[in-house]
């Protein structure tokens, strides 16, 4: 088997092994496999409006997977996604409650605005990188409560007291008539498409830029592409700057798609941690990203069917995604299994 | 209110903020002193907090008073046996250990609120009869100023909490098993050349790491929530970890910056009845421990290396 299959049959493997632990948790706690993923079945795929929703769950997954493929590549490993997606959720709801503006200039700009955001707080892990050589995954775990925190209290400032924000103006809306009626009144928004778009950006700037090949080269061989002449630091800074507007565009897709507001959270949103599964799944390629999330943000969409169709709570997905994390970051042992499996196939014949 | 009178008031809701974090902590340094990250402390808190909520509810009938002391053996026990799955996957299988350690946390909170709806049928748990019991120290609280601030209307777990980082120090720094333990993080490879057996080492510390945060999760449940839900830890893990690099990788720095953290948990929830502190914002005590350990991080209060090996499978043979 050649290496490239053995890569791409990993993911598979993972998934298929993440199901089946699913069904054995689901037999053991006397629930019904086959009821449980029916329901899911449905939930994802059941009717038009069903399929909107699951199409409107995809697309802040899309995004995230993107932040945190796009951070891999260059090497760095950026659990911050999720601070970065709360404090651009903020920033695109406050630009979309603040100014009342024509939509031509309004919608970008709030966008902007949560891009900026995200990049921002990518940018201090990046530094801090760059400058003191510390960790990022810890520095991006901080910055993740303290996005929440900030955010939180911010939040409770522009609304004088309350826990939400007012909704945005329509002119900052990412909603569109069209896909709603397409789609029998889902929340399915103009985001995806936006988020598709930022899937060729992410292609083109790895494949087709100068920044791009440097950014993966850092991603190889710190020292080599240092003895080549690239500037290691600002790569770094860079990956973790860009990272971090893909994380902050996702919290748009929240802030100006399927909320039209922001309100202040208990907890982080799980978005950003689930992305962390998409890259995985999808081996930090953009196409990638785009199956990783189709899958993952089917499944989370599709669980909320399972409680009311079969009696399931919904958490049996989460534990499916976590087992799929563990077979994909597993993948030398799967490796090793399918080269053996390979090996003996070649000896029987 | 008195200076004094408002030490009397914090302290002691600082120790027993700080304990469950001491335990996770000291968790930690045993972890990543063997050489494995463990971004899993909160989802084995989690688990240790379930788990202990669990038995409590399910036991306390049987062993009255006991319950909440067997209900840390049994978290303990649940968490260990979880923290096996991270060694595993990032030791046998060469997995990446923070993204084992992400997937701990996923699986740890999904599992259990999964049990909870299973079991309870509702998205939280009963709150517990048996809780752990204040009370004062006979003598010590006597003793002027100390007494009210270290032994008045304490629980029996901040003191263990303390006995272990101690303990955990000695173990690290003066037996053997604490020596080879910081050799297979610092240079596997040399501590395999003298005929340590690198994996099992690192199992050993893993299996420490889950059956102390197992109980820090259960004493946080047992002494602060008193039921089991989803926002039940929310993050407590995340602190002992910012703790353990805050006191650089060692038992007593990482009890001390768990004692400072947990400190400024109490002045976020307990200072809005205090003259002065009131007129700060809350969300900067809330910020304070993670904006903390970002500038230790940075070396702007000291140096903190990470052991050297931490964080990379080892391969034998491998150069």
């Amino acid at each position: 088997m050649s290496n490239r299959a053995t890569n791409l049959l990993v993911p598979i493997v993972s998934v298929v092994l993440g199901l089946i632990v699913g069904a054995i948790i689901m037999l053991v706690s006397g629930y019904s496999p086959i009821e449980g993923y029916a329901a899911l079945w449905n939930g994802i795929f059941g009717d038009l409006y069903t399929i909107g929703e699951t199409l409107r769950q995809i697309t802040p997954y899309l995004l995230a997977g993107l932040a945190v493929a796009f951070a891999f590549r260059s090497g760095l490993f950026n659990i911050g996604v999720e601070g970065q997606l709360i404090v651009g959720w903020f920033a695109a709801a406050y630009v979309g409650v603040a100014v009342e503006l024509p939509k031509i200039i309004h919608l970008p700009l709030a966008i902007l605005a949560a891009a900026v955001a995200g990049a921002l707080w990518g940018f201090v892990p990046g530094l801090l990188k760059a400058k003191f050589r510390v960790h990022e995954v810890i520095v991006t775990i901080m910055m993740n409560y303290i996005a929440l925190h900030v955010t939180n209290a911010l939040i409770r400032t522009v609304s004088e007291g309350g826990d939400r924000t007012e909704r945005i103006f329509a002119s900052a809306s990412l909603r569109s008539e069209f896909l709603e009626n397409l789609t029998e009144f889902s929340r399915l928004h103009l985001g995806l498409l936006l988020a598709l778009i930022m899937v060729a950006v992410m292609w083109f700037i790895l494949e087709k830029t100068t920044l791009g090949f440097e950014l993966k080269a850092v991603g190889f061989n710190q020292h080599a592409s240092e003895y080549a002449g690239m500037n290691v630091n600002k790569n770094i800074i860079m990956a973790m700057v860009i990272s971090g507007a893909f994380a902050g565009l996702a919290g748009a897709m929240e802030a100006l798609g399927t909320f039209e507001y922001v309100s202040s959270k208990g907890g982080f949103t799980g978005i950003g941690f689930d992305g962390i599964a998409v890259a995985l799944l999808g081996m930090n390629t953009p196409l990638g990203v785009v199956f990783g999330a189709t899958l993952f943000g089917s499944l989370k969409y599709g669980a909320l069917n399972m409680p009311n169709a079969a009696g399931i709570p919904i958490e049996i997905v989460e534990i499916v995604i976590a087992v799929i994390i563990f077979f994909v970051a597993s993948g030398y042992i799967i490796r090793l299994l399918l080269l053996r499996a390979a090996g003996k196939k070649k000896e029987a014949k | 209110m008195s200076f004094l009178e408002i030490l009397y008031f914090i302290v002691p809701s600082a120790i027993f903020y700080a304990a469950p974090l001491i335990l996770v902590a000291i968790g930690g340094v045993f972890s990543e002193r063997s050489g494995v990250v463990n971004i899993g402390l909160e989802g084995l808190m989690v688990i240790g907090a379930f788990v202990g909520i669990l038995f409590n509810l399910l036991f306390a009938d049987t062993f009255g008073g006991m319950t909440p002391w067997l209900a840390l053996i049994a978290a303990m026990v649940a968490a260990l046996l979880l923290s096996l799955l991270h060694a595993v996957a990032s030791i046998s299988f060469r997995a990446d250990q923070v993204v084992s350690g992400v997937a701990i946390n996923l699986l740890a909170i999904a599992l259990a609120l999964y049990l909870v709806k299973s079991i309870f049928d509702k998205g939280q748990t009963d709150f517990i009869s048996e809780r752990f019991a204040r009370y004062n120290v006979p003598v010590l609280s006597e003793i002027p100023v100390i007494g009210p601030l270290f032994f008045t209307s304490v629980y029996n777990t901040s003191f263990f909490a303390i006995g272990v980082a101690f303990l955990a120090w000695f173990v690290i720094y003066k037996t053997p098993f604490g020596l080879r333990l910081r050799a297979v993080g610092e240079h596997p490879m040399a501590a395999d050349t003298m005929g340590i057996n690198v994996a099992r080492m690192r199992y050993v510390a893993v299996m420490i790491s889950g059956a102390l945060a197992g109980i820090g999760g259960a004493i946080y449940a047992q002494t602060i929530t008193g039921d089991f839900g989803h926002a039940t830890i929310n993050g407590q893990g995340f602190m002992a970890l910012a703790a353990m690099i805050f006191g650089k990788w060692h038992p007593l720095g990482a009890m001390g910056a768990a004692l400072f953290f947990g400190f400024a948990q109490s002045l976020s929830i307990v200072g809005s009845s205090i003259p002065y502190i009131q007129e700060i914002p809350n969300v900067f005590l809330l910020i304070l421990p993670y904006v903390l350990t970002i500038f230790a991080l940075a070396g702007f209060i000291g140096r903190a290396n990470a052991p050297k090996a931490n964080g990379k499978p080892y391969i034998k043979g491998q150069r």
